[in-house]
């Protein structure tokens, strides 16, 4: 009897603890969050842990089709130039605050209109609001602009709660509100952030967790250590290095997604006095550069094949690639022909500032030994990021190894980087009739319209080549075999829904 | 004792201040710019402007190198250009995690390093001493992250018996806080038990040869007790400065160590910082380890007047 009744307590017990253990997910990122506020925030690995606290007011499918989220209907008018948007009514904040008409308004306000906003650029084409009921609102646009809803399904889309957000004002970002499934617990800077289940979330029954913790690990080798060993149940980008031998360990499942960013090289072509230089001058030589590159050798060689190759600021499985603009062959006699006509067929050096992190080291080792065999003696220049980014904003560079993290929408792979005014052109690409295709591509809300300016403008910089594009990340996790319901999205995010531990 | 540990401090003054402008000027000289790498990807020229106006990073350097010290005088550090938290906010966070770390290590270092320097002097030329110096030779030469990594592997994923990485507050579970530490501790331990061994040792040799460790073995007494209570007393001096000293050590280790365990202590803090021009808290980091430092010294100088009777007299 006493040995039944041992025996009952502990399986009863060990079911608890069980239970117990279930509830908490912990999700290892490979760097600490900045500020936790939607509207200042910066960072990759914020927008992750924003999936869970911070609603959107759209969201996108993993084909990148945009879907109600916290607006579950939206219309434009005629012109382009109004959104209006009906809100669920069952949504509230973390803090009680009920999600309204008012509380999207006050919203993009901040965004709009908050010194420490990071958002500003992204709601640009906002002149106004319009509350026509408790949840129905009308957004004003001074221009048509297709990329808004892109915007929306971002940072630029998370509603915080305005009660919190007027009382605590730039200060928001220690003590986050808003309307996700999951609410602000706690943080210890570059140790955690915990999130604890909303029970009043509208769809809180597809959420497994009681808790969910990240952990900032920014190591490879101990962000895996911990996943083998059970410290953590799932890890953020597992290098492609160790894909292989992971994928052969029974205990680990790997999922993965082409990311929505590109990675490349962007030539000095009009940015400052250093652009005047024959690399900046003459686009054959940047041609033949291209020409020299081999880029499933690349993919192979440093991304054991887990990254995509590339040579557009979209993927090659995107709607948006222009396939009548393929992947060049490596061609190294069409590159010595151009570079002898540009007048050197000797060869000639290039220097190239590559980022100090083994990554992008290895990936322009790999170049610069492709480049080598048509004759171009290239230079590596390895920096810290930040000085990276300095020096490539002020224009004091010839070549740069950079690329972008990726968004929804591709006007904002493209726009600002290669456009007259652009914001992030630190190449210093001028041409009109660039500028004026990837302009008439962002206000149109027609996608062939749109395809057609983002193809126009493809056939020249093809031909001028600003930026040698060359291959797209490819995210992946690793996660314990205990865990199921998991979706990849291109966009790298974490999005919980469905996803539960078994044991 | 009380002046002449007043004496000290006042002397120290200078250096502090003499640290702050070469700290303040050094960063200046890194190339980068803060506000870039805070202004995030898009670098929106409206927000870089007014991070500049905000963090004063218009001033010329003299003026923002006077509004810090002021800031600092009256104990305010300023605020993390990454967090938006006041710096002081964050050391003192940080600080304990830190200490917790080094004093696990200090403990690992002292029980390893000082039995085995006393071994190694009492069995001088024997197997016992080179065994012990191959051992401490080991310790200086195998790099923090090679060793950090390896236990990780072996202790965390093979036999699954401690933590990977990670920091747990004593306060929240003080027996998971002290598993969490151990490798690490063990890590950063390691390179300062050889350094003190080797100390031991050599101060132990130069005691054992003296004229009243042969007269204490004249008298009869029992070797242990030559060994510990009259050798071993007297070589402590050396041994005990040099610990004090080895504070700068750890927290240089600290850096490597905290880095690789994911320890969210000083030494992570000042490695983000200075990535991400976080000017602020690099110098208030820089500023607080000087003190520290300083202070430590002084412990030190007065741990000889406790241990040592005869400087009292002087």
């Amino acid at each position: 009897m006493t040995f039944r009744k041992t025996t009952l307590l502990a399986a009863l017990l060990s079911a608890t603890a069980l239970s117990a253990q279930a509830a908490d997910f912990r999700f290892a990122l490979e760097s600490d969050p900045d500020i936790l506020d939607p509207d200042q925030s910066r960072t990759f690995v914020g927008r992750i842990v924003y999936t869970s606290l911070c609603d959107k007011l759209v969201d996108i499918t993993p084909d990148l089709e945009i879907i109600p989220q916290l607006a579950t209907g939206w219309s434009w008018n005629e012109a382009g130039t109004q959104l209006t948007m009906q809100l669920r009514e069952d949504a509230v904040f973390h803090d009680g605050t009920p999600f309204d008409a008012e509380a999207v308004a006050a919203n993009i306000e901040r965004s709009q209109t908050m010194e420490e906003s990071r958002r500003k650029s992204e709601v640009a084409s906002i002149i106004g609001t319009e509350v026509l009921g408790s949840h129905e609102i009308r957004i004003d646009l001074g221009q048509p602009d297709a990329t808004l809803l892109a915007q929306f399904a971002d940072r630029a889309g998370m509603m915080v709660s305005p009660t919190a957000a007027a009382e605590a004002g730039a200060d928001f970002g220690l003590m986050p509100v808003c309307s996700g499934p999951y609410k602000f617990e706690e943080r210890i800077s570059q140790d955690r952030i915990v999130l604890s289940k909303f029970a009043d979330h509208y769809d809180a029954d597809a959420y497994g967790f009681d808790t969910v913790t990240f952990l900032p690990i920014p190591d490879d080798t101990v962000r895996l250590a911990n996943l083998q060993s059970g410290d953590v149940d799932m890890i953020n980008r597992l290098a492609a290095t160790d894909l292989a031998r992971i994928e052969a360990d029974p205990e680990i499942e790997v999922a993965q997604a082409i990311s929505l960013g590109y990675q490349g090289v962007t030539f000095n072509v009009g940015n400052g006095e250093a652009a005047d230089n024959p690399w900046g001058t003459d686009a054959r030589l940047r041609r033949a550069f291209e020409l020299t590159l081999d880029r499933n050798a690349i993919n192979q060689v440093v991304f054991e094949g887990a990254s995509a190759a590339g040579n557009q600021p979209f993927p090659p499985n995107s709607p948006w690639y222009d396939s009548a603009v393929p992947m060049p062959e490596r061609d190294i006699e069409a590159a010595k022909a151009l570079l002898a006509e540009a007048g050197y067929p000797d060869g000639i050096a290039l220097e190239v500032q590559v980022p100090n992190r083994p990554v992008s080291m290895q990936l322009m080792q790999v170049v610069q030994s492709m480049a080598a065999e048509a004759g171009i003696d290239i230079t590596l220049n390895a920096k810290e990021f930040a000085t990276m980014l300095a020096d490539q904003s002020a224009g004091a560079y010839v070549a740069s190894q950079v690329g972008w993290s990726g968004r929804v929408d591709p006007d904002g792979n493209i726009h600002q980087f290669v456009t007259t005014e652009g914001g992030i052109n630190d190449s210093g690409f001028s041409h009109p009739e660039v500028d004026a295709a990837l302009d008439a591509a962002r206000t149109s809300s027609d996608i062939a319209a749109r395809k057609e300016g983002y193809d126009a403008a493809r056939k020249i910089l093809n031909e001028e080549a600003p930026l040698v594009y060359i291959y797209h990340d490819t995210w992946i996790w690793a996660m314990a075999d205990d865990i199921t319901g998991f979706t990849p999205y291109p966009d790298g995010m974490l999005r919980l829904a469905g996803v539960t531990k078994s044991e | 004792m009380l002046s002449f540990l007043m004496r000290r401090a006042v002397i120290a003054l200078p250096t502090v201040i003499l640290i702050s402008i070469f700290v303040f000027g050094l960063q200046k000289l890194l190339p980068g710019d803060p506000v870039l790498a805070m202004a995030g990807e898009e670098r929106d020229p409206e927000v870089i402007e007014y991070l500049r106006e905000k963090y004063r990073l218009n001033d010329p350097v003299p003026v923002q190198y006077l509004t810090w010290i002021k800031g600092v005088a009256t104990g305010d550090l300023g605020m993390s250009l990454r967090t938006n938290q006041p710096v002081t906010e964050l050391i003192g966070q940080k600080l304990p995690v830190t200490i917790q770390l080094a004093v696990m290590a200090l403990i690992f270092a002292v029980v390893i390093g000082v039995p085995a320097g006393i071994l190694s002097a009492v069995k001088k030329g024997t197997i016992t001493d080179y065994v012990a110096n191959v051992v401490a030779l080991s310790g200086l030469s195998i790099p923090n992250f090679w060793l950090g990594i390896m236990l990780i592997l072996l202790v965390a994923v093979n036999w699954q018996i401690l933590p990977a990485s990670g920091y747990v507050p004593p306060g929240e579970d003080l027996w998971l806080s002290i598993k969490t530490m151990l490798m690490p501790a063990f890590v950063l331990g390691t390179a300062l038990a050889a350094t003190l061994m080797r100390h031991t040792r050599s101060a132990m040799l130069g005691v054992l040869k003296s004229d009243y460790v042969r007269t204490a073995r004249a008298k009869g007494l029992v070797e242990r007790r030559v060994i510990l209570k009259h050798a071993f007393r007297n070589a402590l001096t050396p041994i005990v400065t040099l610990t004090a000293l080895l504070f700068g050590e750890l927290i240089a280790g600290a850096v490597l160590t905290e880095q690789i365990f994911t320890i969210p202590g000083f030494g992570k803090l000042v490695v983000d910082a200075v990535f991400n021009r976080d000017y602020a808290v690099v110098q208030g980091i820089v500023l607080v380890t000087a003190v520290g430092f300083i202070v430590m010294n002084i412990l030190a100088d007065a741990a000889y007047f406790i241990l040592n009777p005869r400087l009292r007299k002087q």
